[in-house]
C-alpha cells in the first residue's frame, strides 16, 4: 500500500498557484487533469488489463522462493495499527472475537473465525511483495486459499468480483479492495494469517491479510473483515473498485 | 536514403547546394513520435522514482536493505549516494524550491517530471500508456528498418568501417568538430550508425525489458525475465541507468545538430531534404 498521499484536489490548488509562476509547467497540470486527457490515460491500464489477462495463463504461478531469499525486515506500510477501540479490543483478545463475513452473491453466506479459517487446508508460500512505490520485500506466508472459502460459500456463476472489506479508516472511509474471478480463484491467492512462520503482525494487517501475487501491494487488502461477491463494482466506494482507485486514481488493475 | 535531386558532379568548380532526400517518412514519423514519447517517459518515470528514491540489486530492496543509489535529504541539504560517495546537490535534487518558494525534498525537481507535483498515480498513468506507445512504434520501426532496407541501405556498418583505424579516425574528426561535406554527409558515419543500432536494437528492447520485468503480472508469465536481470530490483536499478544513457544519447544527438547546422538537420527530419554541406576547397 502507498505511503505519502496528497488528495487531488490539494493538487489541483498547487497546480493552479503554479500556473500563475510558471505558464509553462501549469499548462503541463491543466494537460494532466484534463476529463478527456483522464481519459486517453486510463486506456494504458486497460491495454495491459487485457493484454495481461490474454497472454498470461489464468493460474500461472508467482514465482515463489526459498528461506535463503527471505528479506531480512518485511517491510509495512500504508496503515500500520489501525485506529479505534474496537480493533484495539481486538488486538487485546488476541483477535479471539475477529469474524469475516462471506456475503454477496454465494448460495451459503458465512461467519468465519480465525478458528475456523486455520482450520481449513493450508497453504505457505514464500512470495516478493511489490509495492506500487517501487520497493520489494520476500516473505513466507501461510493461510487458506481464497477458493476455497469461497467454494465453502457456494459462489454464484453471476459474481464477476470479490470485494475485500477491511479494518483499518484511512481519512474518510474503511479501506477497501476488490479483483477479478481469475486472481480471486488463482492457486496463490491466499487469506494469510502468518507471516515468515508467526503469527501476522499488526503492521501488515493482522488477523488477515490478502495475498494476490500477481499485483502491486495496494490490492493485497489488510485487517480483512468481510469478504463481498459481486456482479459490479458500481456500488462499491466511488465505483472503481478500491480505496485509492477511488481518491488518487492509482490503477484497478495493478498487474505492472 | 540519398537520392541526389540533381546528380553531383566533383568536378564542378563551385558546386551548387545540393539536395538529397535523406530521410524516408518512416524515419521522420518515428523520430517526432520518439522525441515526445521519450520525453513522457522519461519525466513520469522520475516522478515514479520520487515514490521511492532508492535502487538495490537482487530480488527484492527496501529501506532497511543496503540501496547502491539513493537521492536523499538532510534537514538542510539534499544529496545523492552513489554507493559509499555523497554529492551534495541542495537546490536540484533532493531539496529544492517550487515555483512558488515552497522547499520540498522529492528526488527530482518539479520542472522534472510529469506531473508537476507530487502524484505517483499520474507519473505511473502517464508512463505506463507511454511505454504502450513506444513498445508499439519500436516494433513496427524495427520491422521497417530490417524489411524496408533501411538497416541493409542505412545502417549496415561496412567491412572497412569496422577497422580500428577508421573508427579512431572519425571519432578525432568528431572530436575536433570536422563533419562530412558533399556526397559523404548524405550517409551516416560509422559513429552514427553504431550510436543509432544501439539504441534501436539495444537500449530501448533493454528498456521494454527491464519494465516487464518489474511487472509482478509478466513476472508470472515469463520468470525467466528475472533470471535474466537478477531480480525485480536489479531490473529497476537497469532501467534507471539505461533512462540516463538515452538521456546521454540525446544530448550528443542535439550538440551535433546544432554544429553540424541546426536548421538544416532539423528541415530534413521535417521534409526528408538535406541539403548537402559544400566540399570544401581542395
Amino acid at each position: 500500500m502507498s505511503g505519502v498521499m496528497m488528495p487531488r484536489r490539494k493538487l489541483i490548488v498547487r497546480a493552479g498557484g503554479l500556473a500563475a509562476a510558471l505558464p509553462l509547467l501549469g499548462a503541463c497540470d491543466a494537460i494532466n487533469d484534463a476529463p478527456a486527457v483522464r481519459k486517453i490515460l486510463s486506456m494504458g491500464e486497460e491495454m495491459n488489463r487485457a493484454s495481461q489477462r490474454a497472454l498470461i495463463d489464468r493460474d500461472a504461478l508467482a514465482r515463489e522462493f526459498t528461506r535463503a531469499d527471505l528479506s531480512p525486515v518485511f517491510r509495512s506500510n500504508g496503515t500500520r495499527l489501525p485506529p479505534g477501540e474496537a480493533y484495539a479490543a481486538h488486538v487485546a483478545s488476541g483477535f479471539a472475537d475477529w469474524r469475516v463475513a462471506v456475503t454477496g452473491l454465494v448460495a451459503r453466506p458465512l461467519s468465519l473465525s480465525l478458528a475456523d479459517i486455520r482450520a481449513m487446508p493450508q497453504r505457505t508460500q514464500i512470495t516478493r511483495h511489490d509495492c506500487v512505490e517501487g520497493w520489494s520485500a520476500i516473505g513466507e506466508w501461510t493461510g487458506p486459499q481464497l477458493r476455497r472459502i469461497l467454494a465453502a460459500a457456494g459462489v454464484k456463476e453471476r459474481a464477476r468480483y470479490i470485494v475485500f472489506r477491511c479494518a483499518d479508516r484511512l481519512g474518510d472511509a474503511l479501506y477497501y479492495e476488490s479483483c477479478d474471478m481469475v486472481d480471486a480463484l488463482h492457486p496463490q491467492t491466499i487469506l494469510a494469517w502468518a507471516l515468515n512462520r508467526e503469527i501476522l503482525p499488526i503492521a501488515n494487517g493482522a488477523p488477515l491479510r490478502l495475498r494476490l501475487e500477481r499485483q502491486l501491494g495496494y490490492k493485497h487488502a489488510k485487517y480483512v473483515t468481510a469478504i463481498e461477491a459481486v456482479d459490479s463494482l458500481g456500488g462499491i466506494g466511488a465505483g472503481k473498485g478500491g480505496y485509492w482507485e477511488d481518491r488518487i486514481d492509482y490503477e484497478w488493475y495493478a498487474g505492472i | 536514403m540519398a537520392e541526389a535531386e540533381t546528380p553531383i558532379a566533383p568536378s564542378q568548380t563551385a558546386p551548387l547546394p545540393t539536395r538529397v532526400y535523406r530521410h524516408r517518412l518512416p524515419v521522420r514519423i518515428w523520430h517526432w513520435v520518439n522525441a515526445v514519447t521519450l520525453l513522457v517517459l522519461l519525466m513520469s518515470g522520475l516522478m515514479i522514482f520520487n515514490a521511492h528514491p532508492r535502487l538495490y540489486w537482487g530480488q527484492y530492496g527496501a529501506n532497511a536493505d543496503y540501496a547502491w543509489f539513493a537521492i536523499g535529504s538532510t534537514p538542510d541539504t539534499g544529496y545523492v549516494r552513489i554507493g559509499a560517495a555523497r554529492i551534495e546537490t541542495t537546490g536540484v535534487l533532493g531539496r529544492w524550491t517550487d515555483a512558488q518558494g515552497v522547499e520540498k525534498t522529492w528526488a527530482f525537481p518539479g520542472w522534472a517530471t510529469i506531473p508537476t507535483s507530487y502524484s505517483l498515480a499520474d507519473g505511473r498513468r502517464w508512463h505506463l500508456l507511454f511505454a504502450w506507445v513506444l513498445a508499439i512504434s519500436l516494433t513496427l520501426y524495427m520491422l521497417w528498418t530490417v524489411i524496408g532496407g533501411h538497416l541493409r541501405k542505412d545502417l549496415h556498418v561496412r567491412r572497412d568501417e569496422w577497422s580500428p583505424r577508421h573508427i579512431w579516425h572519425d571519432i578525432k574528426d568528431h572530436a575536433r568538430l570536422r563533419f562530412p561535406t558533399g556526397a559523404a554527409a548524405a550517409r551516416y558515419n560509422i559513429l552514427q550508425k553504431l550510436s543509432y543500432i544501439g539504441v534501436i536494437f539495444i537500449l530501448l528492447p533493454l528498456m521494454i525489458a527491464t519494465g516487464l520485468t518489474m511487472s509482478p503480472g509478466i513476472n508470472a508469465a515469463a520468470p525467466w525475465l528475472l533470471d535474466l536481470f537478477g531480480g525485480r530490483q536489479s531490473a529497476r536499478s537497469i532501467h534507471f541507468i539505461g533512462a540516463w544513457a538515452l538521456v546521454a544519447f540525446f544530448l550528443v544527438h542535439i550538440v551535433m545538430v546544432l554544429l553540424a547546422g541546426p536548421v538544416n538537420e532539423v528541415r530534413s527530419m521535417v521534409t526528408g531534404w538535406f541539403r548537402l554541406p559544400a566540399e570544401k576547397a581542395k
